[in-house]
């Protein structure tokens, strides 16, 4: 693959991801958000493709787009009358929104470009990434990858323990 | 031209601020808590995005391991937070953020 070819498909992922996040907060109908924020996630797998991180790429499709976005539209669809046709979202504070928005990208697009002079190597990470990711997993890693094991159990647990329709106690109460 | 060329650690940074930025317009602008939510994964994945530009350009592979774990959270976050969009629902018949000021019924 030529440097023009890479640089103009990066350039396209790097479009898709940040208008349609654009779209995802600017949008007034939440369902729109919701499959807006799609191709955000899958934009964004994309440059994980071109930080040579398939595995995370991959997995960023799994779970943001298999999981989490389902969830969201559950939550959508759960949390609006079923009669209602317009899911609109209300906006507040749209002037301080816009002026954060644009001091906080600015501010940072201008540090991390200019201030901030970032240390980088020739040495850089090539190829596929999995190999390695398996053998860090293992060694440097084993306690936080438990922990995440524990910490996904107890977050199953307990939004099962949330979401529950029928409350027992609240049941007898009334 | 150069910077517009070659691709850097720079235009990962630039694609990263973008998508923090507008995730805190969503979390400061928005009533329906569903779109909060969405604001706040935007962020994970401008911070996820840093992570792995950093980790490449490093030669380490700490950032992608860091990336992973995010992920791994971003998955707890998202099933508590929706449990508890949905009770605030069940009490208070809505989810508009700002409507909602008292801790019991």
């Amino acid at each position: 693959m030529t440097n023009t070819t890479y640089t103009v498909i990066f350039y396209l992922f790097a479009a898709i991801t940040v208008f349609s996040a654009a779209f995802v907060v600017f949008s007034k109908n939440v369902v729109y958000s919701a499959f807006s924020l799609l191709f955000t996630f899958f934009g964004v797998a994309a440059l994980y493709v071109f930080l040579s991180a398939d595995f995370i790429a991959v997995t960023q499709i799994i779970v943001y787009v298999g999981g989490i976005l389902v969830l969201l539209l559950f939550g959508v669809m759960f949390t609006n009358k079923i009669m209602v046709t317009n899911l609109k979202t209300e906006v507040l504070n749209i002037v301080p929104g816009i002026l954060l928005l644009i001091t906080i990208t600015g501010g940072l697009i201008y540090t991390f470009l200019t201030r901030a002079d970032w240390y980088t190597t020739d040495d850089q990470l090539q190829g596929s990434v999995v190999e390695k990711i398996g053998f860090e997993t293992m060694s440097r890693y084993v306690l936080p990858f438990e922990m995440a094991s524990i910490l996904l159990l107890l977050a199953l647990i307990g939004a099962a323990f949330l979401a529950r329709f029928d409350n027992p106690r609240k049941m007898n109460e009334k | 031209m150069d910077f517009f060329n070659t691709i850097g650690l720079n235009h990962y940074l630039v694609i990263s601020a973008i998508l923090f930025g507008l995730g805190l317009f969503a979390i400061v602008t928005r009533k329906n808590a569903i779109v909060v939510l969405m604001g706040v994964e935007l962020i994970l994945n401008a911070a996820n995005i840093n992570l792995l530009a950093f980790s490449k350009y490093n030669g380490g592979m700490e950032g992608v391991m860091f990336g992973l774990f995010v992920i791994v959270l971003a998955a707890a976050e998202a099933a508590i937070a929706l449990a508890i969009v949905i009770n605030i629902y069940k009490t208070f018949n809505t989810v508009d953020v700002s409507s909602i000021d008292s801790l019991k019924e």
